[in-house]
């Protein structure tokens, strides 16, 4: 015989998107830190040879021949910062039910996203170099094309929310603010790899 | 036709579940038979030619992935996919569709990893591109699991009943959430090391040693400490069902919750790639130095089975268990785990020389067999509410072979490893003793699990579908609804005002 419990009326799952959205968050945080990480590992372990004037010892790690563009790499920075604002602006509108400024904040979102994803493509370019030149050229197109990755998920998710938005879903507010806790995680996943690969190199 | 169909696109978490769940027990019978094979061609060091020279290193690294991704992660995640919605009084998983494609994307990297070693690919694979598609593949089955583990995480924090608090969760549902997070939080790193050494591979194969070092940067994930955290969720199927089955609350329940969480420490030494020895060289302070994080990472999962198995036992204590299928099999699991996560604590010791043996085989063998039987336990227990079958009397004569055929197994491998033997090969190697009969019987005690195996398919596809719905006098709320749950599990949603929910509301003398 089925146990009788005393019942209650249905309750609406809480905040699964935002939920669920740290959650993966998370485990891409690993991804990229155990990636950083392996990066260093090799980077510490790479042998140390004499600088071209004679006067340091360095870690021949980075060829001589690549030269980082630091430009392209600090405008992705700045637009992670950019893009965390836009997406927090859509956030704050959408809690003011202020579709007009939560679409803009989306689109800009959008637009700054697709910005980043241009600067690493130039990135690339400006570098110049084949992925079987070498460990360092392996290595830095395989974390970094993992970040891209990432970032181009992001976009989806930003395209995702801006169609929600834009079809009038009312009970949208914690996908924009897991939309914002996404680009949070990209924007720290970003800094991290940017200081390790691009500034430490 | 549409029962196919139904089948390949349902978003009923007892579906995805059941497919988890059966084709990791598919892979067993593989697996078994594996064993099997290793263990014949190991009687004879120099070989009895059973298995080419070239695909020994296949199929050891079959074998490798086959236990620990193929067999005891998805029959895991599969069993938590099945039982936590209902367990917490959600009508269904949060996001469906998301642990369908991790089924589907785990099924389909598994396939391609076979597909790599049977065409010579793989770690130490001769054939290039094979080598290539082994290491993409493997990342996109681990993410498979992953993305099976996001739905079930987020469905023990978002969907509980009203009234259920996180104390109050069954404790399978607590171990399925530490223990799917504990994988979230340190799998990711092998699908990173997969991409690295994918890039290298295909393109400079320079950084990482090429196809004779896959193993040495990705092995860590089919190893220890990474195994610690698959079989959080068999600890979890005995705090289940020991209570129910001595027809108590769990005495000190806390400190099985804590317990299995101590069990997920693993993921220390699973996120960091690393399972510290302990050297007793230098002086105090390097002892100590040592000794701190060898008891952290290898100690610390040791204590934690023991909680769990001690708190369990007090239950016992309070009222003499009934003898049922899923207690047997579970306490069965649990134990043969005890020995594993002991052994791994003794072959971190410098100066046991255990390191490279097969005793570090007969490790991750008592983890994967344990945990496929606490498994099985599991399928048992649950079986009314998948498909309306009790799985009685027969599946409680098969424990006992399934226990036996583990120690068989796996104890073997434990007096190899002390004897010397070389893991990681079947041939090739010289040592003193008997290592023929022990060697055959390992791979005869993996070919006892594959019975097993076949016995618990058999007898789930032979039994009448008929349970009632509470046929072990059950405390959660996946009991309050009719065998087998319907598609939404629950008409109405209740009140939870207890870790024990349906003992609320039962006569008195059920309690008693």
């Amino acid at each position: 015989m089925t146990a009788a419990l005393p019942a209650v009326p249905s309750p609406a799952p809480r905040r699964q998107v935002l939920v669920a959205t740290v959650v993966a968050s998370s485990a891409l945080l690993v991804l990229m830190g155990g990636m950083l990480s392996l990066w260093l590992k090799f980077r510490a372990a790479a042998p140390v040879r004499e600088s071209s004037d004679g006067l340091y010892m360095i870690k021949d790690w980075l060829p001589k021949s690549i030269k980082i563009p630091e430009v392209a790499a600090n405008t992705m920075l700045s637009g992670f910062a950019f893009v965390v604002l836009m997406a927090q602006w859509a956030v704050y509108a959408g809690k003011r039910r202020d579709s007009t400024h939560r679409s803009l904040a989306l689109i800009t979102t959008f637009l700054v996203g697709l910005a980043i994803v241009n600067a690493q493509v130039a990135v690339w370019l400006k570098m110049d170099v084949g992925l079987a030149d070498g460990a360092y050229q392996s290595m830095f197109y395989a974390v970094t094309g993992t970040m891209l990755a990432l970032i181009l998920s992001g976009i989806a998710f930003t395209v995702v929310a801006f169609f929600r938005s834009a079809g009038g879903r009312a009970d949208d507010q914690q996908v924009l603010t897991a939309h914002a806790m996404y680009w949070y995680f990209l924007t720290a996943a970003f800094t991290a790899m940017w200081f390790v690969v691009y500034v430490q190199k | 036709m549409p029962k196919i169909a139904d089948w390949l696109t349902t978003s009923d978490h007892k579906k995805i579940g059941r497919l988890f769940t059966g084709t990791a027990l598919l892979v067993a019978l593989w697996v078994g038979g594996v064993g099997l094979v290793a263990g014949l061609e190991r009687m004879s060091p120099s070989s009895w030619g059973i298995v080419d020279a070239d695909a020994a290193v296949q199929l050891l690294a079959s074998y490798r992935f086959d236990l620990v991704l193929g067999v005891l992660a998805p029959l895991f995640i599969g069993l938590a996919v099945v039982a936590v919605p209902i367990q917490v009084g959600s009508r269904a998983i949060a996001f469906p569709r998301l642990a369908q494609f991790g089924y589907w994307t785990w099924l389909f990297g598994s396939v391609l990893v076979g597909v790599s070693l049977v065409a010579n690919g793989g770690p130490g694979g001769g054939q290039t591109d094979m080598v290539d598609l082994y290491l993409m593949a493997m990342p996109l089955a681990v993410a498979g699991l992953l993305a099976a583990a996001v739905s079930v995480v987020t469905t023990v924090l978002t969907s509980r009943a009203p009234g259920m608090t996180l104390e109050r969760i069954p404790a399978f549902a607590w171990s399925a959430l530490v223990g799917a997070s504990a994988m979230l939080l340190s799998m990711p790193v092998v699908v990173g090391t997969s991409i690295y050494l994918y890039v290298d591979h295909t393109h400079a194969k320079q950084a990482f040693g090429g196809n004779k070092a896959v193993l040495d940067h990705i092995g860590f994930g089919l190893s220890q400490p990474q195994t610690f955290v698959l079989v959080v969720m068999a600890l979890g199927v005995l705090a289940e069902v020991a209570p129910v089955a001595s027809r108590v609350r769990q005495p000190m329940r806390p400190a099985v919750l804590a317990g299995l969480g101590l069990v997920s420490s693993g993921v220390l030494g699973a996120v960091t790639q690393s399972s510290h020895q302990l050297s007793w060289k230098g002086g105090v302070a390097d002892k100590i130095g040592s000794a701190i994080p060898w008891l952290i990472f290898n100690g610390l999962p040791l204590l934690g089975v023991l909680v769990v198995i001690g708190a369990v036992a007090l239950s016992f204590k309070e009222r003499v268990p009934r003898i049922t299928a899923p207690l047997v099999f579970s306490l069965s699991g649990a134990l043969m785990i005890l020995v594993g996560v002991a052994g791994n604590f003794v072959a971190t010791i410098e100066g046991a020389d255990l390191a490279g043996t097969v005793f570090e085989e007969g490790v991750v063998v008592y983890l994967v067999a344990g945990g496929l039987l606490a498994g099985i336990g599991g399928l048992v227990h649950w079986s009314p509410k998948l498909s309306g079958r009790l799985l009685g009397g027969r599946m409680t004569a098969l424990a006992p072979l399934g226990l036996l055929g583990t120690v068989a197994a796996a104890f073997p491998l434990y007096l190899l490893g002390l004897m010397g033997q070389p893991g990681g090969t079947l041939s090739g190697f010289t040592i003193d003793g008997p290592v023929g009969p022990l060697n055959l019987l390992a791979g005869a005690g993996m070919a006892v699990l594959v019975l097993v195996v076949l016995g618990t398919v058999a007898t789930m596809l032979r039994t009448a579908v008929g349970a009632s719905d509470d046929p072990w006098d059950a405390q959660t709320l996946e009991w309050s609804v009719p065998s087998p749950a319907p598609r939404d599990n629950f008409e109405s949603l209740a009140t939870v005002g207890s870790p024990e929910p349906l003992l609320d509301v039962k006569p008195q003398e059920v309690m008693a």
